[in-house]
C-alpha cells in the first residue's frame, strides 16, 4: 500500500499560479481545524467531487448537494485520513462516490432515473465527457487506460461506478449472468489500476 | 472464501447491496489482501473522475466554508493496523497512540455512589466503581465499543463491551496485559458475547496496558496476530 501515489494532477488551473498543494498536507491540516488549508482543498479537487457526483446523480441541485455534504464530511473526517490506505483524492472521492450512491439508491430519485436511464446513459461515453475534460492530461492518460479493457468490462465498471448501479443492475443492463458483472467490474478494475499503474 | 474475494471490485465501486456489503465488510476486517485490493482498486476508479470534471457554482464553495465553521472536526481513529509486536516498547508506542487518536486518553471514573460496601459487591463492580479507577474507551468501525477500567489498588482491571462482533470461526479474542520487562501476558480468553463484563486475570497494578487480540481458539501464551484495541494505562513513566 505504500506504493499508491497521490494523483496531482494540479488545480483548476495549474498553468499558472504556484504548483498545487500536497493534498495530504493539506487533509493533514484541515484535520486540524485549519479552514484556509481546507478552503486550498476544496479548490484543488471541487471539480472532480462535482463532476463525479454530477455524473452519477445526473441532477444538478443533486449533485450541488452531494458535493456540499462531502466537504463537509470531509471536513469533519480529515482527521482520520490514513495515507497508508490510499491516495488523499481517492479518499475523497470514496466519500463523494458513497454519497451519490446513496442518493441515487433512495426510493425518491428511483422512478426518475429509471426513465432517464435510456436517454442519457451511455457507458464509457468518451464523446460527451470529453469536451469538459479536454484540457486535463490526466483524463487523456485515463482514456488510454480504459483502452486496456474488453468492451463489456469498460461497459460494466462505467455502469457500476459513473453510473452508480449496482453489479446485479449491472448484470441485467448487458445481459450478463448475474455472477458475472461483479467479475467484470473486478477484472476491468484490475486492468485499469494495472494500465495507471496505482495501487498494488 | 474464494467466493467472497470476488467481491471486491464491486465493493470498491459501491456495487454491492446492502447485504453483501456487510457480509464483504466482515470480511474485509480480517482479509488484508482484500483491503489492499479495494484500496488499489478505489485508486483506479477514482481516477475515472478524471475523464468528468465540472466546476461547482461559486456558491457551493461559499456554502461549504460557512458550512465547516460549525463543524467539529473529529478526532483521528484508532490504529488497529499495526505490526505484529515482539517487544514492550512497541506496545507502548501503539498503546500510546492508540488513545492519543483516541482523542481522550484515560478518563476518571465517575463515582455514582460513595459507600462502596466492599465484600458483597462483586469484583467487577468494585473496580468500576473504585475510587481510583481509570477508564480508557475505544470505539470500532461498525459501532462496538469496548471500556477497559483498572484500579491499582484492587490491582484488577475490567473490560465493559458493547455490540462487539462474534470473533471469526475458530477464533476467539483474547485479552493481555503489558507488564514492564515480560511483554504481553495473557490476562485470559473473552467468552463470546457482544455484550459483557470480563476480568482480566493477571496484575493490574503493574501493568502498563491492556490489549485484545483474535487467536486460535483456546488463546495463544502470547500474541500471535496485532492488536484489534489497545488500551494504555496512562503510567507517567518513560
Amino acid at each position: 500500500m505504500d506504493h499508491i501515489r497521490p494523483v496531482e494532477s494540479g488545480g483548476p488551473s495549474p498553468e499558472d499560479g504556484p504548483p498545487a498543494p500536497d493534498l495530504v498536507d493539506l487533509l493533514r491540516s484541515s484535520g486540524r481545524g485549519d479552514e484556509r488549508a481546507f478552503a486550498l482543498l476544496y479548490d484543488a479537487t471541487a471539480s472532480r467531487v462535482f463532476g463525479l457526483a454530477l455524473r452519477v446523480v445526473r441532477d444538478r441541485a443533486q449533485a450541488e448537494e452531494v458535493t456540499q455534504e462531502s466537504f463537509l464530511e470531509i471536513w469533519r473526517t480529515a482527521g482520520r485520513y490514513d495515507p497508508d490506505r490510499g491516495s488523499p483524492l481517492s479518499w475523497l472521492l470514496t466519500i463523494t462516490h458513497r454519497k451519490s450512491v446513496d442518493r441515487v439508491r433512495s426510493a425518491e430519485s428511483a422512478s426518475r432515473r429509471d426513465t432517464t436511464y435510456q436517454h442519457h446513459n451511455q457507458p464509457v461515453d468518451h464523446d460527451s465527457t470529453a469536451e469538459a475534460a479536454q484540457a486535463s492530461l490526466e483524463a487523456r492518460r485515463v482514456r488510454g487506460a480504459l483502452a486496456h479493457l474488453t468492451e463489456v468490462q469498460r461497459e460494466a465498471v462505467s455502469l457500476a461506478y459513473l453510473g452508480g448501479y449496482t453489479h446485479t443492475e449491472v448484470a441485467t443492463m448487458l445481459d450478463l449472468p448475474v455472477g458475472t458483472a461483479k467479475t467484470r467490474i473486478r477484472d476491468g478494475l484490475i486492468r485499469l489500476r494495472d494500465a495507471l499503474g496505482v495501487g498494488s | 472464501m474464494s467466493d467472497i474475494h470476488a467481491l471486491s471490485g464491486a465493493y470498491a465501486v459501491d456495487a454491492l447491496d446492502d447485504l453483501e456489503r456487510a457480509a464483504f465488510e466482515r470480511h474485509l476486517a480480517e482479509c488484508p489482501e482484500c483491503r489492499a485490493e479495494v484500496a488499489g482498486l478505489r485508486e483506479a476508479a477514482g481516477l475515472l473522475a478524471e475523464t468528468t470534471p465540472v466546476e461547482p457554482p461559486a456558491e457551493l464553495r461559499a456554502a461549504v466554508l460557512a458550512g465547516i465553521g460549525s463543524i467539529r472536526p473529529l478526532p483521528p481513529e484508532v490504529p488497529v493496523a499495526r505490526p505484529r509486536p515482539r517487544r514492550t516498547a512497541r506496545w507502548l508506542v501503539a498503546a500510546a497512540a492508540a488513545v492519543l487518536l483516541a482523542g481522550g486518553g484515560a478518563v476518571a471514573w465517575q463515582q455514582p455512589w460513595s459507600d462502596t460496601s466492599q465484600g458483597s459487591v462483586p469484583i467487577a463492580d468494585q473496580v468500576l466503581h473504585a475510587s481510583d479507577a481509570k477508564s480508557t474507551s475505544l470505539d470500532f468501525p461498525g459501532g462496538a465499543k469496548a471500556t477497559v477500567t483498572h484500579s491499582d489498588g484492587l490491582d484488577k482491571a475490567v473490560i465493559v463491551t458493547k455490540d462487539m462482533p462474534a470473533p471469526p470461526d475458530g477464533k476467539v479474542y483474547q485479552l493481555w496485559l503489558d507488564q514492564p520487562g515480560r511483554g504481553m501476558v495473557s490476562a485470559g480468553v473473552m467468552p463470546v458475547a457482544a455484550d459483557q463484563t470480563v476480568i482480566l486475570s493477571g496484575d493490574a497494578a503493574t501493568a502498563l496496558a491492556a490489549g485484545i487480540t483474535v487467536e486460535p481458539a483456546g488463546g495463544s501464551t502470547s500474541p500471535t496476530t496485532k492488536p484489534i484495541a489497545l488500551f494504555d494505562f496512562g503510567r507517567t513513566s518513560a
